[in-house]
């Protein structure tokens, strides 16, 4: 005890100062996901496995919608993402004094017949 | 004339992370009567068994606790493919294991801290805190989170340690190793902790069996019960023997955590260095076979109890989940009455409450 609170006296505080000095993610951490809508073709995987319901995709208006603050970042989106166009970045998404979503639109292609033979 | 009065313990109490409300009733200083109320951070998650499908609900009983959230996980996983009747892979086997006892080692610590600052030595607090954040840079670097890692899927896990971060963890482990024998040798010689924890709450060996009291609290009274020792995961491939005390006092069950944080290291070691090579999870199919599963896992804080009923398809009929928690409520109460006021807090923390695990 007597030897710790001596080193604890002369070394440096153990903690950061944080908004200041940020540590570096580690090379596995899940910080948050990302969309690249470029590559994404609108299947509603991400949307049927996600367990907190964050993710709604929409094929009719191309849209693919995502509520940052309902989502656990447990990231089975990802891993089922069949064009990898869902990512797992490292860092941490800041803070927000507000509750946002986040809305991606697509130009859709498919002649809405063919939607029709997908659903089917 | 009687000078009783009711005393209000919680819901919100600095020594409290989680509301509980004790009603106590006293007289002078003593405790005669203590009377539990909670509550108030139900959340349903059993519930939402019926509407998620089985892989999803992972993630939900992953959120049950904040602390122990691998061994929701785990418990809930083992019970699914005790139903669907498959085999994981025996490196999962092992992986699940180094997750689990991370996590023992980090609840302990987190626990230890709390008891110190419930009685007013806020620098061992901060020591232990300490320590636990060396475990939490780990899992963070090999799970992906410092907590809530996410791990355990139906059919195996999700993440696999390559043999250079397992160096790199065992390297970090012989540092948490040091700095825990350090904390030993202030529980075994410190004067303030002995006088505020020996002799106090005293549970004898029958009534700790009578009670249904689990884990470190019924070990702390000389029943050596431990569900690891039933062999489930990779426990059985593993060396080791239940950590008993026989005082059955909250000196003994510190005594316990503090032994079993060691014991817990040593399996890690164990684990990493036994660990087949090979896949670490399989393909689940989609629909669930009906019949219904009891899994019990030894978690920080004793056994917890997973019952899941399924009647076909994609998702469970029933849950239920006994939390240690709840188990040793019992025993709380039969500790309280004859103790002093200022006892309180220690008695309480002694079991190492998990409110939002009790409730759900």
């Amino acid at each position: 005890m007597l030897k710790n609170v001596v080193s604890n006296l002369t070394h440096k505080p153990v903690t950061r100062k944080y908004p200041f000095e940020k540590r570096e993610p580690f090379e596995k951490a899940r910080g948050h996901i990302e969309n690249d809508i470029d590559k994404c073709i609108l299947c509603g995987i991400c949307q049927r496995v996600c367990p907190s319901n964050c993710i709604q995709v929409n094929r009719k208006e191309g849209t693919w919608a995502f509520q940052p603050f309902e989502c656990i970042i447990c990231g089975v989106c990802v891993e089922s993402c069949p064009t990898k166009s869902l990512t797992m970045a490292k860092e941490y998404r800041p803070i927000s004094n507000e509750k946002y979503e986040i809305v991606q639109k697509k130009e859709v292609q498919n002649p809405p017949n063919k939607d029709k033979k997908e659903g089917a | 004339m009687s000078d009783k009065s009711t005393i209000p313990f919680g819901p919100q109490h600095p020594v409290l992370p989680e509301p509980i409300h004790l009603k106590l009733v006293v007289e002078d200083e003593k405790v005669v009567e203590a009377y539990p109320s909670f509550g108030f951070v139900h959340r349903g998650l059993e519930m939402l068994v019926q509407k998620k499908d089985f892989n999803q609900m992972v993630y939900v009983v992953d959120h049950i606790c904040g602390i122990c959230s691998a061994m929701h996980g785990q418990a809930y996983c083992q019970a699914v493919e005790e139903l669907i009747g498959i085999d994981v892979p025996e490196r999962a086997k092992y992986l699940r294991v180094v997750w689990a006892e991370l996590h023992r080692i980090h609840s302990h610590l987190l626990w230890f801290g709390l008891l110190a600052d419930a009685f007013g030595f806020e620098n061992l607090f901060m020591l232990s805190w300490r320590i636990r954040e060396k475990i939490m840079d780990i899992l963070e670097a090999t799970a992906g989170n410092r907590v809530i890692i996410s791990v355990n899927i139906v059919g195996g896990v999700r993440r696999d340690i390559d043999t250079e971060q397992a160096k790199w963890l065992l390297d970090e482990l012989k540092e948490v190793e040091e700095g825990l024998k350090e904390l030993e040798k202030i529980v075994k010689n410190n004067y303030t902790i002995k006088q505020r924890t020996v002799g106090i709450g005293v549970l004898s060996k029958e009534d700790a069996y009578m009670f249904g009291a689990v884990g470190p609290t019924l070990r702390g009274s000389g029943v050596p019960i431990d569900m690891r020792t039933t062999g489930y995961a990779a426990y059985g491939n593993l060396d080791f023997e239940p950590v008993v005390e026989t005082d059955g006092d909250t000196y003994a069950r510190t005594i316990v955590r503090v032994r079993e944080m060691f014991q817990s290291i040593d399996l890690v070691r164990q684990a990493l260095n036994k660990m087949p090579e090979g896949e670490i999870n399989v393909k689940v199919k989609p629909n669930l076979p009906a019949g219904e599963v009891i899994t019990r896992v030894e978690q920080p804080r004793g056994e917890v109890f997973y019952y899941i009923k399924s009647s076909g398809g994609k998702n469970l009929d029933r849950l239920r989940i006994r939390t240690p928690t709840f188990a040793n409520l019992a025993s709380l109460l039969h500790m309280l009455p004859g103790s002093t006021l200022a006892d309180v807090p220690v008695l309480v923390l002694t079991i190492d409450p998990c409110i939002s695990c009790t409730e759900r």
